[in-house]
């Protein structure tokens, strides 16, 4: 399988590759990781004349610690966030979902920013970072804009960023003290698509929800935050009770494209089932935390 | 558009200059202008592992990087494994644990175990499995492959103890 011929591009330094990129524009494909986007390419499905790739400039790499926030550069490696002790202690929640995406050959070179940019509602980093409420860095020739992660999803292989512009750096802010988060994904098999996802985020006082953020993946064209689930928890103790109407109100937002991994109403009770898991297992580490 | 690009890279310890076409796949540099042909064509969707081969210390699958990205890499394939005629503690341990049925995902499997024991050389068998799941055995030969790679961890904590 061999993709349509294109010119390759590596630039050093993010603004040479901001200006291969106004240069080509429409025609240029940003490569990070290459794990969605070269497939993609030997299908056909998309033929770029110019890839652009992104992998030799340090500057969109690393994971570091600024002013309340965690800074992820988008060309960090899943296989880097996975051992990144920093995460571990501050992010458990992004740690504990990379941990489920694809294998061990994919996190080596599949990138947080190539995953979040593709727009593809099976992947993971998109409701991992509607549950941590992060924000994009994009940049472009016109200069640098941050948006955040809720409403950067706008359908399928579709999100805010322009033609022009790069995705830069992720940032997340640091949940507070007694949080507790869950990532939950049901796959048919280790390197899988999720049949039905959950992340979620809370923190908890004197065993009561009082924040909570709650996301679905591959229920629908995109990545969607299950706001009503959300508004039904505050306030509220983690029981059976509060987890069944929190689960069935997250089932009424699911519109999953029936496929090979099941049909719209298995899919659908698939995601309350990983809702309902990820509550529970939140609530408990909010509790221990 | 597309010229050919000169690449350079060391690959099993030797420096080797190739003309690539930016489309290239880094499997088909190897096995077809490097007459590399250890490493395995099995899917060719990233999904079976059957290419992997170890990119700057990192395992990969040689069926999803282009050859043009490695220019200034190191590579290894399971052809640089063995040296003077000796088989690497892990190819070793594939034998003699009989970690193969047909062999045609055995050169994809040495490889990630070679890494995999590189990173964790005192692995669990939890986290044996969960580090070759990027690499698939039709034969569904894992029982043996899983005792090859613990054999493989014993021989080498020896060798370096």
């Amino acid at each position: 399988m061999i993709t349509a011929q294109f010119d390759y591009h590596a630039p050093r330094t993010l603004p040479e590759a901001l200006k291969l990129l106004g240069e080509f524009g429409d025609e240029a494909k940003l490569l990070a990781g290459g794990h969605s986007l070269l497939p993609m390419m030997k299908a056909r499905f998309a033929e770029p004349a110019h890839l652009i790739d992104l992998g030799k400039i340090p500057e969109l790499k690393g994971i570091a610690e600024m002013g309340g926030e965690i800074h992820i550069g988008v060309m960090t490696t899943e296989h880097e966030l996975l051992n990144s002790a920093l995460l571990a202690k501050k992010i458990p929640l992004l740690v504990e979902g990379v941990s489920q995406i694809a294998d061990p050959q994919v996190r080596y070179k599949g990138t947080i920013g190539g995953d979040i940019s593709h727009g593809d509602p099976g992947n993971d980093h998109p409701a991992l970072m509607l549950a941590l409420d992060a924000s994009f860095v994009l940049r472009s020739a016109r200069g640098e804009r941050v948006v955040k992660a809720e409403g950067y999803f706008l359908g399928l292989y579709t999100t805010q960023i322009e033609p022009d512009e790069i995705l830069t750096q992720i940032r997340l802010p640091m949940p507070a003290a007694g949080s507790g988060a869950s990532y939950q994904k049901l796959k048919r098999k280790m390197g899988d698509f999720a049949t039905a996802g959950a992340a979620v985020q809370m923190q908890t006082q004197g065993g009561k929800i009082n924040q909570i953020r709650i996301a679905l993946t591959n229920v629908a064209a995109t990545v969607r935050r299950a706001h009503a689930a959300e508004a039904t928890l505050m306030g509220k103790a983690i029981d059976a009770s509060s987890m069944n109407d929190a689960a069935r109100l997250a089932m009424g937002i699911c519109e999953p494209m029936p496929d090979l991994r099941g049909d719209a109403a298995y899919k659908t009770a698939m995601c309350g089932e990983m809702t309902r898991r990820a509550l529970m297992l939140a609530y408990q580490r909010a509790h221990k935390a | 558009m597309s010229q050919l690009k000169k690449i350079t890279f060391k690959l099993n310890g030797k420096e080797v200059s190739v003309e690539v076409a930016p489309r290239e796949l880094l499997i088909h540099t190897l096995r077809e202008k490097l007459m590399l042909t250890g490493s395995h064509i099995g899917c060719e969707t990233s999904h079976c592992g059957a290419c992997t081969v170890d990119l700057d210390g990192l395992s990969v699958k040689s069926c999803t990087v282009l050859a043009v990205q490695c220019d200034g890499s190191e590579l290894l394939t399971v052809e640089g494994l063995e040296q003077g005629g000796v088989l690497h503690a892990v190819q070793q341990a594939f034998h003699e644990a009989h970690g193969l049925q047909c062999g045609f995902c055995t050169p994809g499997m040495v490889t990630r175990v070679y890494r995999l024991l590189k990173e964790n050389p005192n692995p669990s068998e939890q986290e044996i499995r969960y580090g070759i799941a990027g690499n698939l055995c039709r034969c569904t030969g894992y029982q043996n492959i899983v005792k090859a790679v613990q054999l493989a961890a014993q021989r080498l904590a020896t060798e370096t103890a």
